[in-house]
């Protein structure tokens, strides 16, 4: 006998009851994003992209500063480590971009209300795309850095302008690049939950990361020296850099501080819209 | 169980929801019927706690929608089958959504099987069609077996199969005791799913009703007759007075509004006119709920009179 009308019905079955303890924790809603995060094609690109610009401009930097290798007094201002993270420039754009997409790709498609609708309050949603968001890209970020550290040593060591991960400042260095870029993802997270569109999210990105300081070098005398070493970027890099230069730049971890501070801002009031507001 | 009390949403200047206020109970199946553009998207999402509403309240199961310890248990809902990011998997999709709430992986299975999705659940879902999408959807509002279920234009896009599938679908969450509100602009397909009928118009409230009885009473008043006679100019006087109105077809039939055929056929018998045809013609749904909106159109456009009309004039 043959069971063809229930065959060909694919929904025939009922939906069965489902009786297990349910409830809502910010552990879980973490565990939801790292499964969103992972299961999110253009996430991995992101990173993928990111790790490549930090390892290949690094490598790229460091031959061509080993092609016409620093003279005379410019030795001594010779940052070796600086020119082998220089890949951190360029992959700023990428966790950058990833944080402001994280969130505006949901408002984009309608998930969003999907995801508040299982998340009502809403905001543990926004801290576990943080948590997660920061966590991948560091964790992509420190091998990177290294990577980059260790593989433009070598080219420079050829010339003898190399540095030993050992010197103080370096290690925090190539661990601030990794720090760096996470909080840069986070700006943009902020930034693309308060906006709402990918576009938007972006070019404010864009704006404060490399337009603002374009605009301070415009200031008068050493105005722009003052100005700029608050800028979320160029505050943000002392972190990176082992010797920063006081006329241009804060200390490292004051510096970093600043640039936390920023993006904690931007994504308090991205909070506080979310909360409120309509989805 | 829903409950909507006096509920008012503006967008800047527009008014899409306006004291609204009624109750959805458990264990029927409940349509939400109202043209396009009536409110109904704007209601569900103040009931899925996505919109805040401006003034007025709404309760699920007793407590405002956005204060259940288990969202998924207590309220599940579909707006958009598009919501999905386009290149994650259907799987990956309601898993995503089943760890929010601590919801087991052998139970989003459960669903996709229940929704037939087995076989595309591994493929992104922003490639699925339509129909595939509302199943997905539909899935996702299911996941946490949820008391109350909330499923705007669930039989958009599918196939006549489809809609066999979520009419029984419907049912059984009923028969199980769950709250079952569904939208949809169509008064046929809410006849043939749901038992329990609220219509709303221009975001206000136009009835609340069984489905039967809106249809009991909207067909009678709705109901035309067309006759042909020996002497039609005859007959046409004589069936006229204040709550009859006759009007000619363009095929020579007069069409007798606010009279049963019985008595249209006993008035010309009675004066020696011989009827050739006789017909009640039934106005579909569809005509009978356009004419409630149409009111509820009006309604709005009168209660603002242009420049110069004094209300007497609007009247």
């Amino acid at each position: 006998m043959t069971t063809w009308t229930h065959d060909r019905s694919p929904g025939a079955a009922a939906v069965p009851a489902y009786a297990q303890p349910q409830k809502v924790t910010q552990a879980r809603v973490l565990r939801s994003e790292l499964t969103k995060l992972r299961t999110q094609p253009s996430a991995f690109w992101a990173l993928a992209a990111a790790a490549v610009a930090i390892i290949g401009f690094g490598i790229l930097y460091s031959l061509l500063t080993a092609a016409r290798p620093p003279h005379g007094a410019a030795v001594a201002a010779f940052d070796p480590a600086a020119v082998s993270l220089a890949g951190v420039q360029l992959a700023q754009i990428a966790a950058g971009v990833l944080g402001v997409l994280l969130i505006t790709s949901e408002y984009a498609s309608g998930l969003i209300r999907a995801s508040f609708a299982a998340v009502p309050r809403r905001l543990p949603v926004l801290w576990g795309k943080a948590a997660t968001l920061a966590a991948a890209t560091a964790a992509v970020s420190l091998p990177a850095a290294a990577a980059a550290f260790w593989a433009g040593q070598a080219i420079l060591g050829r010339h003898h302008l190399a540095v030993h991960l050992t010197h103080p400042g370096v290690t925090r260095a190539v661990a601030g690049s990794a720090l760096y870029l996470a909080v840069a993802a986070l700006l943009g997270l902020g930034l693309g939950a308060l906006l709402r569109s990918t576009a938007g999210g972006i070019s404010a990105l864009f704006g404060l990361l490399f337009a603002l300081p374009i605009v301070a070098g415009f200031l008068p005398g050493n105005w722009a020296g003052e100005v700029g070493k608050y800028l979320p970027a160029t505050a943000g890099q002392a972190v990176t850099t082992v010797h920063p230069d006081p006329a241009t730049s804060l200390a490292p971890w004051t510096g970093f501080g600043v640039f936390c501070l920023y993006t904690a801002v931007v994504l308090g009031i991205a909070a506080l819209r979310m909360r409120r507001g309509d989805a | 169980m829903i409950e909507i009390n006096a509920l008012t949403k503006r967008y800047g200047a527009t008014t899409a929801v306006s004291g609204l206020t009624f109750t959805v109970r458990p264990g029927v199946v409940t349509g939400f019927l109202g043209p396009n553009g009536a409110g109904k998207t704007t209601t569900m999402r103040m009931i899925l706690g996505l919109d805040e509403p401006t003034s007025g309240s709404v309760t699920v199961n007793g407590r405002p929608p956005r204060t259940h310890a288990a969202p998924l248990r207590e309220l599940g809902g579909m707006l958009d089958p598009r919501a999905v990011h386009p290149t994650r998997s259907a799987y990956h999709h309601l898993l995503a959504l089943a760890q929010t709430n601590g919801i087991r992986r052998s139970r989003v299975d459960e669903v996709i099987d229940a929704v037939g999705l087995r076989e595309a659940a591994g493929r992104s879902a922003g490639k699925f069609s339509l129909g595939m999408g509302q199943r997905l959807g539909i899935a996702a509002a299911l996941l946490g077996d949820p008391a109350t279920v909330v499923l705007d234009e669930p039989v958009n896009g599918l196939d006549v199969e489809g809609i066999r599938w979520i009419r029984t679908l419907l049912a059984d969450l009923a028969a199980r005791g769950k709250t079952v509100f569904v939208s949809s602009h169509l008064m046929s397909e809410i006849a043939q799913t749901a038992t329990h009928l609220i219509v709303i118009g221009r975001g206000r409230l136009i009835a609340d009703t069984s489905v039967s009885e809106f249809i009991a009473a909207a067909a009678p008043a709705a109901a035309r007759v067309r006759v042909r006679s020996s002497d039609q100019d005859a007959l046409a006087a004589l069936l006229r007075s204040p709550e009859v109105t006759v009007e000619a077809a363009d095929d020579g039939a007069l069409i007798v509004s606010g009279l049963p055929a019985g008595h249209v056929g006993a008035a010309a018998g009675s004066a020696g006119i011989t009827v050739l045809e006789l017909v009640t013609e039934q106005a579909s749904l569809e005509d009978a709920f356009v004419d409630l909106t149409q009111d509820a159109v009006e309604f709005r456009a009168n209660s603002r009179p242009p420049a110069g009309l004094t209300m007497e004039e609007t009247k």
